[in-house]
């Protein structure tokens, strides 16, 4: 059996940085990610929502270790208790960990479809592959194609279906969803919570929140670099009176189906964050203490927030 | 000046299946028309067609009853689906958007586009960022019909209000048509007059 309190994977004060040039070729360095703690358990699927340029991407860069050469990491990654430098993150990639990329440019231009699914498992057993391709609705002819004659969808499904076919322990989906029609991405979220259910992990990195929360043990919001909530999924379910952050509680009105109003703004350039909270600058809250103090991560309600006025 | 496609057919290779066959559609100056279709039918297919980027094996595309202009930036601008695939990755943001006309400020900002984006290469910006970026380019490029091929999947949902809330402005301010891809039906319901269901072929 599975043991729920165990940890598989522990990310604790994460930072990440960029060594970049600007317009007058001064080298300065750009914090993207600040302060990030995340932990998975074994049969869990945790979502990770937010906001676009959040650092979502760069996590599961940082989690597989395959982020850009000028980028600096500091904080604490461990992965079943053993930190994870870059020679474990090596031997997890060949075979204990998964990603789902966000682009299909991941895809391998030259090497046909079904090859491709096999990944490290090659040779795989064609019946099993042609199981879980069936399951999302690509058909045999597929699997002699070349990246460039997929469609979009298409193309998603064969990046989700690799990473199902690599049997790992922890599968990394960077927006696995994009170009899927409903009932497939429901499938694929389906075949997710079915992995978690066995014992593995998900992280759910989404802009599909909807179908998501439907999915997910816990949602991470994020925002400018770091998470503002984490909370019980159901908590998304019900609604914003059930959350805790202004700025989860805005995502979950801006939804199509929800009134689709944004609150003005983006978030903030990760040259010029503020100096308070990070979500003061469109807070409909925010008070002169929110501008000049950062919030601590509290506990509330079963879930953790950084807001001074969180209830 | 309706964008028309006319007893369209179209296969990728001599030998292969057709993809789209005998499909006739219309769009109006000012509409926005959803399209709907299962994921592989073909509504990338026929965005390329529309845009110019691929030639139909037989029937016609008509803007305003003629032919595509051969020369010049295209009148009917498509958003891809996947923006790295869109844009150079060897140059830098800055010369992207010069390329396609005026830069305008108002426009970047609508856009939430930093300034230091600019100066970056694709690759350095996260994957809603670069569409942002994409979307932006589309509008200054001054089309008349633009082509939305799922835009906004790689936003949140706050972004992708905002996205939509300035394209469909735009759009009103400039008589613009607008086709949005997606599966999304909330979404559609949402931004568009019609929603066109390739798949059957009628208007849902
Ligand atoms: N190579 C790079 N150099 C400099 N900045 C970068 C680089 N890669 C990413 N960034 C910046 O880091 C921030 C986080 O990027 P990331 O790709 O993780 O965002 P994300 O949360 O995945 O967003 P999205 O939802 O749009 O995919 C962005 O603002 C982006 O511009
Ligand atoms: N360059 C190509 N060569 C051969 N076949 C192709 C090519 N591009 C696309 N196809 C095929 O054409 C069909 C339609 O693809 P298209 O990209 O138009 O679908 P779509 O409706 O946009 O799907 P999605 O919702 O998944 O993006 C698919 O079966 C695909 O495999
Ligand atoms: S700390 Fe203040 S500004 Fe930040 S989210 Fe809470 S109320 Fe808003
Ligand atoms: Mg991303
Ligand atoms: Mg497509």
């Amino acid at each position: 059996m599975i043991q729920k309190n165990e940890t598989l994977l522990e990310i604790h004060d994460l930072s990440v940085s960029f060594r970049m040039y600007d317009a007058t070729l001064e080298q300065k360095e750009l914090q993207v990610i600040s302060n990030l703690h995340l932990r998975v358990r074994p049969g869990e699927v945790v979502a990770v929502a937010g906001s676009s340029g959040s650092g979502k991407s760069l996590l599961a860069s940082a989690i597989l270790g395959i982020l850009p050469s000028n980028a600096s990491v500091s904080g604490h990654l461990h992965y079943k208790g053993r930190e994870l430098n870059s020679q474990l993150q090596k031997e997890l990639r060949a075979s204990k960990i998964a990603l789902v990329p966000q682009s299909v440019n991941f895809l391998d231009p030259l090497m046909r479809i079904g090859p491709q699914a096999d990944g490290h498992k090659k040779p795989y057993p064609t019946e099993k592959r042609r199981e879980i391709f069936a399951s999302l609705g690509l058909d045999e002819r597929v699997e002699k194609l070349y990246p460039f004659q997929l469609s979009g969808g298409m193309a998603r499904r064969v990046l989700v279906s690799t990473a199902l076919i690599s049997e790992a322990e922890l599968i990394v989906a960077d927006e696995p969803t994009p170009g899927m029609s409903l009932s497939q991405a429901l499938h694929a979220l389906k075949m997710f919570r079915a992995l978690a259910d066995e014992g593995k992990a998900v992280i759910l990195i989404t802009h599909d929140i909807d179908l998501a929360f439907g999915f997910a043990d816990r949602v991470a919001v994020f925002y400018a670099g770091t998470t503002v909530e984490t909370a019980p999924a159901e908590d998304f379910c019900t609604g914003p009176e059930a959350l805790r952050h202004p700025y989860s509680k805005a995502l979950w009105r801006a939804l199509p189906q929800n009134g689709f109003e944004p609150i003005e703004g983006f978030q903030p350039y990760a040259g010029s964050l503020p100096q308070g909270c990070l979500f003061a600058p469109r807070c409909p809250m925010a008070t002169d203490k929110c501008r000049c103090e950062k919030p601590p991560v509290q506990d509330i309600r079963g879930g953790e927030v950084r807001c001074f006025y969180a209830t | 000046m309706p964008l028309e496609a006319k007893n369209l057919s179209f296969r990728y290779e001599r030998g292969l299946p057709l993809v789209l066959e005998n499909i006739d559609f219309k769009i109006e100056a000012g509409e926005v028309l959803a399209l709907f279709a299962p994921s592989g039918y073909g509504k990338t297919t026929l965005a390329k067609l529309l845009a110019g980027y691929l030639r139909p094996c037989s029937g016609e595309i008509l803007l305003n009853g003629a032919p595509l202009p051969e020369k010049g930036v295209c009148p009917v601008q498509l958003i891809s689906q996947h923006p790295e695939k869109a844009i150079n990755p060897r140059w830098r943001l800055k010369k992207v958007l010069e390329e396609s006309g005026e830069l305008r400020e108002d426009m970047l900002s609508a856009f939430g586009i930093e300034k230091a984006w600019l100066e970056r290469f694709p690759r350095e910006l996260s994957g809603g960022e670069l569409q942002r970026f994409c979307v932006a380019r589309a509008l200054l490029s001054g089309a008349e019909y633009l082509i939305c091929d799922e835009i906004s999947t790689m936003l949140d949902v706050i972004t992708q209000a905002q996205i939509w809330s300035v394209v469909l402005s735009e759009a009103r301010k400039r008589n613009m048509g607008i086709i949005a891809v997606t599966h999304n039906m909330h979404l559609a319901r949402r931004i568009a007059h019609r929603v066109f269901d390739l798949e059957k072929r009628e208007y849902i």
